[in-house]
């Protein structure tokens, strides 16, 4: 698997929300707006590349017995260098992400690509497939973030683009709408991704 | 003649009657006519806007799903008993989209994505209630007093945040403030003693839930007949509590979704933020109605665990 072919594997065919359905958790509870899902989908994305990366590049030292506390101790660092910038930087979204960014930790996508692929593969694959994964992440956490602002909030980006006389779909900003929205996406998914089972 | 056409050979059941879905939608509209009756000479034209507007639209969303599903079968007058009571179940002042944003969640969303009647898991009307309840808050609890369209809260309103009783004789002809068809107990028992004439619904969850609420009142110190007879409760146990695809087959298991029901009730009204929980809680068990037929599958006679025939 060549590394294009891994990014683009992540980005629609593998995609981790709509197929893997793994770190669903943030993804629920961050989308309420379009740009909450992007600064959170780009942090995992360096995270992602960072940890597959270095752990790919250290495949074979690392002892199968306890891999998953070395997979941790290394990811732990990309994120505490996420969580430090985005402290520092962006300290308005970091408060809105809260304790999501440090959750990241235990992000099932990044400690689930870690020891599915880059434990396995070569280094330039594992990159391909973490900026794929990254990326898809950010993807759909920007388009559910986007739908349900636009309809719960009238806004996107914080600009008004409903017209004033729209009454926003409360429950869209709420879990249920969450939930809706990924039921619909996958759904679509499925019936245009042409990997239905 | 050959032998197998003078035998028509086919699964049981092998008797059959006349009723099939269209008969039993088509009866429970019927005993509608009075909560609905009830409803236009409270609330007068407010109340006939919005059930229009309802049934219509929702007529419009089955056309709509047909449309795009590519079949071919005519309407069976479940829509029209779910945009009904989803109608019965706004208050009368809802603004006009209301009712149509209503129907689309309740038989596009709730039903037809769960693969059309037979098939959803809740109840769409009161799915269309809960959502259209989260969304727009006050929009759907802006209540009316009856007859001349000033706004006024319900009775169970009224008790809560004012500690203020309703007579009972006002709570049981209907002339109070509250969704269009909840109001009159009489016209629901009617519509209810019609359904039980015909057998088109089972004693066994209205009459376990209402007396539950009844229990608990009297238990935790509450007025019993001002809650069984107050909100939504005559209504939601009669007619929407008995819908055929929500709720358990079994009879043991109806008794169970009853009581189940009236204790979830009872929880929200006493202890909750809400006023209400009637439609809460036929939802809530509605998401436990699988496991409650599991748990009640009958033994069959003679049947002992472990020996296979």
């Amino acid at each position: 698997m060549s590394f294009f072919k891994a990014l683009v594997n992540g980005l629609w065919k593998e995609n981790p929300i709509l197929v893997l359905m793994i770190g669903l958790c943030p993804t629920l509870a961050v989308s309420t707006a379009a740009i909450n899902g992007v600064y959170m989908g780009l942090a995992a994305t360096f995270v992602l590349v960072g940890s597959n990366f270095i752990i790919s590049l250290i495949r074979k030292w690392v002892p199968d017995q306890i891999r998953i506390p070395i997979f941790i101790t290394i990811i732990a660092t990309f994120v505490t260098i996420v969580d430090m910038v985005m402290h520092a930087y962006a300290p308005d979204m970091y408060k809105i992400l809260g304790i999501f960014i440090p959750l990241m930790v235990v992000n099932c996508i990044i400690l689930g690509r870690a020891e599915a692929f880059a434990y396995q593969k070569g280094v330039i694959e594992s990159i391909g497939d973490g900026m794929g994964m990254g990326l898809g992440f950010t993807l759909i956490l920007l388009i559910l973030g986007g739908i349900r602002e636009l309809l719960g909030n009238g806004t996107l980006f914080g600009i008004q683009v409903m017209p004033l006389a729209y009454k926003p779909v409360l429950l869209m900003i709420l879990p249920p709408g969450a939930f809706l929205t990924i039921g619909f996406l996958q759904a679509l998914q499925r019936y245009k991704g042409g990997n239905s089972r | 003649m050959s032998i197998e056409q003078k035998f028509y050979v086919s699964a049981p059941p092998h008797i059959k009657t006349e009723q099939d879905a269209r008969y039993l939608m088509y009866q429970v509209i019927i005993a509608l006519i009075p909560a609905t009756a009830a409803g236009l000479i409270f609330f007068g034209w407010h109340a006939a806007g919005v059930l229009l507007i309802s049934i219509i639209s929702s007529i419009f969303w089955e056309k709509i799903v047909m449309y795009i599903k590519k079949e071919k079968r005519e309407l069976d007058g479940s829509e029209i008993v779910t945009g009904l009571l989803l109608g019965l179940n706004l208050s009368p002042l809802v603004p006009w989209w209301i009712p149509l944003v209503g129907t689309f969640i309740a038989i596009v969303l709730a039903k037809e994505l769960f693969g059309g009647i037979g098939f959803n898991i809740f109840n769409p009307a009161l799915i269309a209630r809960a959502f259209l309840l989260a969304s727009w808050p006050m929009d759907m609890t802006t209540w009316m007093a009856p007859f001349n369209g000033l706004s006024q809260a319900t009775p169970l309103t009224l008790l809560k945040l004012k500690g203020i009783l309703t007579p009972y004789l006002t709570l049981f002809l209907g002339n109070r403030g509250g969704c269009i068809g909840e109001t009159s107990v009489l016209a629901l028992l009617i519509g209810a003693g019609y359904l039980f004439y015909k057998g088109v619904i089972d004693w066994r969850t209205p009459i376990p839930y209402i007396l539950t609420v009844g229990f608990l009142s009297l238990v935790l110190g509450k007025d019993p007949i001002f809650n069984m007879i107050a909100g939504g409760l005559i209504l939601g146990a009669f007619f929407m509590a008995t819908d055929y695809t929500t709720t358990p087959i079994t009879k043991p298991g109806r008794i169970i979704f009853g009581v189940g029901c009236g204790i979830v009730t009872s929880l929200i009204r006493f202890y909750g933020g809400y006023p209400e929980g009637v439609s809460y809680s036929i939802l809530f068990m509605n998401a436990l109605t699988p496991l409650i037929d599991k748990w009640t599958i009958p033994k069959p006679f003679g049947y002992k665990k472990g020996v296979r025939v």
